[in-house]
């Protein structure tokens, strides 16, 4: 456990890092203004955290498009493919049947469970892929040391700068990020494990 | 920021007090003075406040239902399925009729949250959370009946791939075995798609759960668990939006899919009245007419005891009428067209099947048919109806009642009488056939109100999305990066609309 929270009084050792810079904003336009100068200065590990997704916040932080639709195609095809052979060996191979005449592994029945089993699969890889690109669930992150950072998931809109960013420094960063004039700027600080 | 560069869209924009939907034709669907900390405010309101009197009496009610439920599944199952008036040759009854109609109910779920989403439909956002939740329990409902009907439920699993004593596969060229994994695939998308929505809205019910009280402790321990540690990062919502527009693009066809396999339960048998090619859409019209229904009459009840009359407005309901009289017209196109194939076709069975549906000793239950789900949604084609809540509150409620007599009156009718006359026969229910419907509204309501009390029962960061100033008015593309060393100077940025 690297990062137990602030209140959390049974760590070993009470010497505190520096995680991240936080910078709270009133207006999505703040917070896309300050990811856009963050960009532009070459930093590369900082996120912008908000109630809903603000439209927009992809460029402004100069992000590369999500490799999740590749995810789910891969999973479609699986399910497509398993639930035919599936059936196929099921009722063509192992105990074949012949049902209504037709031969046991007859393609045109199989094509809605092989759809339905498309659907299912890719939903998992949409779902499940969800939480493998964005490392959920994660309870412990640091950023929950904030007191204020309970607002991002109501009305604020928040900047994080982590501390482990090759660029970050932490008089330049936090000169940086009062330019863009947040409502509250705080170094969010985690205990060293 | 110098306004005299704004082109006239950003002006336009700018200076008017609705947002980029208004732009583009759309009404703004909440109050403009409506802001996001109100909104969550609202929206987290049933669940942290105490709770309503009539939520426990509605609560009571519903559990009372639900025993029922147990008594007569139980007797059932110490009985056998005797105990229904299902016979030879109405060997589907109440409990398929039954079936069919809750799966159609949870199909105005799917409708909301995936196809209207897909359309860019902003007014579903405050419907769809709820609309969504009624889908998974009406399927929880739906796959209760099947079940049953098997006259051995301890021998379901034979309908799974799974091996077993017998070294037997299931038998996939027939229809009920599709209806396994359309049903199945069904339930665990809607849950899945659900749940992934409920996320950012179960960390704000976490992030608002403060205070050192055991309940406060529990509250902010199970949000936080289910909220997967949500933290609204930009690098998850990008993934987010992804994944949550491909689960809608994929419960689309999904949701046609289900009912469409259902209809083939009846369209691939050589029964006269279900051996037609117009089942599939029908069948899907019929279910997102009786979903709108049902969602409608929960909606006008939770809107008034809950208060939420500021995020479901009358235009979100006036909307629901109109989808409700465009479903009902196309489901009664189809009873038409029906009667007139079975004319048209010169088969005597056909017509006779259909003649005994209008006059023969069913005709109550087709009339009735007709009179809800044709005539009476007909009012909605004036303002003054659409708008009425005592008015909608009755026609969604005959609506769902039109929608149950259609199952009957296609399952009981075409079994009482088709070929051979030595075999006709009559059915009707027993008092452990109503138990287990009524036993079912009282799961479903009380599943539903567990769900009203504990979870948001809004899509908030959805509605948050809509509201006026949401978005940044300009764009940072990367492609202007150089522009972004002088302050907000909008002279220099690119014209282009905001993203609605």
């Amino acid at each position: 456990m690297t990062s137990p929270t602030k209140t959390n009084t049974t760590v070993e050792s009470d010497e505190r890092v520096a995680s991240l810079l936080l910078a709270e904003y009133e207006t999505p336009d703040g917070c896309a203004d300050a990811a856009a100068k963050l960009r532009d200065a070459g930093y590369t590990k900082f996120d912008a955290h908000t109630p809903y997704p603000v439209h927009g916040m992809d460029a402004a932080m100069g992000m590369r498009d999500t490799p999740i639709g590749w995810i789910v195609l891969a999973m479609g095809m699986t399910g497509c493919l398993a639930g035919f052979l599936m059936m196929f060996w099921m009722n063509g191979i192992d105990y074949p049947l012949v049902i209504g005449g037709k031969p046991p592994d007859a393609i045109p029945s199989m094509v809605p469970v092989m759809f339905e089993m498309t659907i299912l699969l890719s939903a998992f890889g949409a779902v499940f892929g969800l939480f493998g690109l964005c490392q959920l669930p994660r309870h412990h992150h640091p950023i929950f040391n904030s007191d204020r950072f309970a607002r991002a998931t109501d009305d604020h809109f928040f900047i994080s700068v982590d501390a482990s960013d090759p660029k970050f420094d932490l008089k330049k960063t936090r000169l940086l990020l009062e330019g863009t004039t947040p409502a509250h700027l705080e170094l969010v600080e985690e205990y060293a494990s | 920021m110098s306004e005299a560069h704004f082109t006239p869209v950003e002006e336009e924009l700018a200076h008017g007090a609705e947002s980029p939907i208004e732009y583009l034709g759309e009404r703004n669907l909440l109050p403009p003075t409506m802001t996001m900390r109100q909104l969550t405010e609202t929206v987290c309101a049933p669940t942290e406040l105490k709770t309503p009197k009539a939520w426990w009496i509605g609560f009571g009610i519903a559990l009372m239902g639900a025993g029922i439920l147990g008594a007569s599944v139980s007797w059932l199952l110490f009985k056998g399925v005797g105990v229904w008036g299902n016979n030879s040759p109405v060997s589907w009854a109440w409990d398929i009729t039954n079936f069919v109609w809750w799966i159609g109910i949870g199909h105005a779920g799917t409708l909301i949250s995936a196809i209207l989403f897909l359309f860019r439909q902003k007014w579903r956002t405050s419907i769809n959370r709820f609309a969504e939740a009624m889908t998974i329990f009406a399927v929880m409902c739906a796959g209760i009946y099947p079940g049953l009907h098997t006259g051995r439920p301890w021998f379901d699993y034979y309908m799974f791939p799974v091996p077993n004593s017998m070294v037997l596969w299931p038998q996939f060229k027939s229809p009920l075995m599709w209806d396994i994994f359309a049903v199945s695939t069904y339930f665990t998308v809607s849950a899945l798609f659900w749940y992934v929505g409920l996320i950012p809205d179960l960390a704000t019910l976490r992030d608002r759960s403060t205070g050192d009280t055991l309940p406060r402790k529990v509250r902010r321990f199970a949000y936080g668990f289910f909220s997967l540690g949500w933290r609204g990062s930009n690098r998850h919502w990008q993934h987010y939006e992804r994944a949550y527009m491909i689960l809608a693009g994929l419960s689309t066809p999904l949701v046609l899919s289900v009912h469409s396999i259902v209809s083939f339960d009846f369209a691939t048998s050589v029964e006269p009245g279900w051996h037609t090619t117009i089942f599939p859409p029908y069948f899907v019209a019929g279910a997102v007419f009786s979903g709108f229904a049902m969602v409608l009459t929960l909606m006008l009840v939770c809107r008034s005891v809950f208060d939420m009359k500021d995020v479901v407005t009358m235009k979100h309901l006036e909307l629901m009428n109109k989808i409700m009289l465009t479903t009902g017209s196309l489901v009664g196109y189809a009873y038409a067209m029906e009667f007139f194939v079975a004319y048209y076709s010169g088969n005597q069975y056909e017509r006779y099947v259909f003649l005994n549906r209008a006059i023969g000793p069913y005709a109550w239950a087709y009339w009735s048919m007709i009179a809800c789900n044709v005539i009476f949604p007909q009012v909605f084609w004036w303002k003054r109806m659409r708008t009425s809540i005592p008015v909608m509150f009755v026609i969604s409620i005959l609506i769902n009642i039109g929608m149950w007599f259609e199952r009957f009156v296609i399952i009981v009718t075409t079994l009482h009488r088709d070929y051979l006359p030595a075999v006709w026969g009559m059915y009707s229910p027993t008092i452990w056939d109503m138990g287990v419907y009524i036993g079912t509204f009282g799961f479903f309501f009380t599943c539903f109100l567990l769900f009203l009390r504990w979870l948001p029962m809004i899509a908030l960061a959805e509605v948050k999305a809509t509201l006026p100033n949401a978005h940044p008015r300009k764009s940072h593309a990367a492609d202007h990066a150089d522009d972004h060393g002088h302050d907000t100077n909008l002279a220099e940025e690119p014209t282009a609309l905001p993203a609605e």
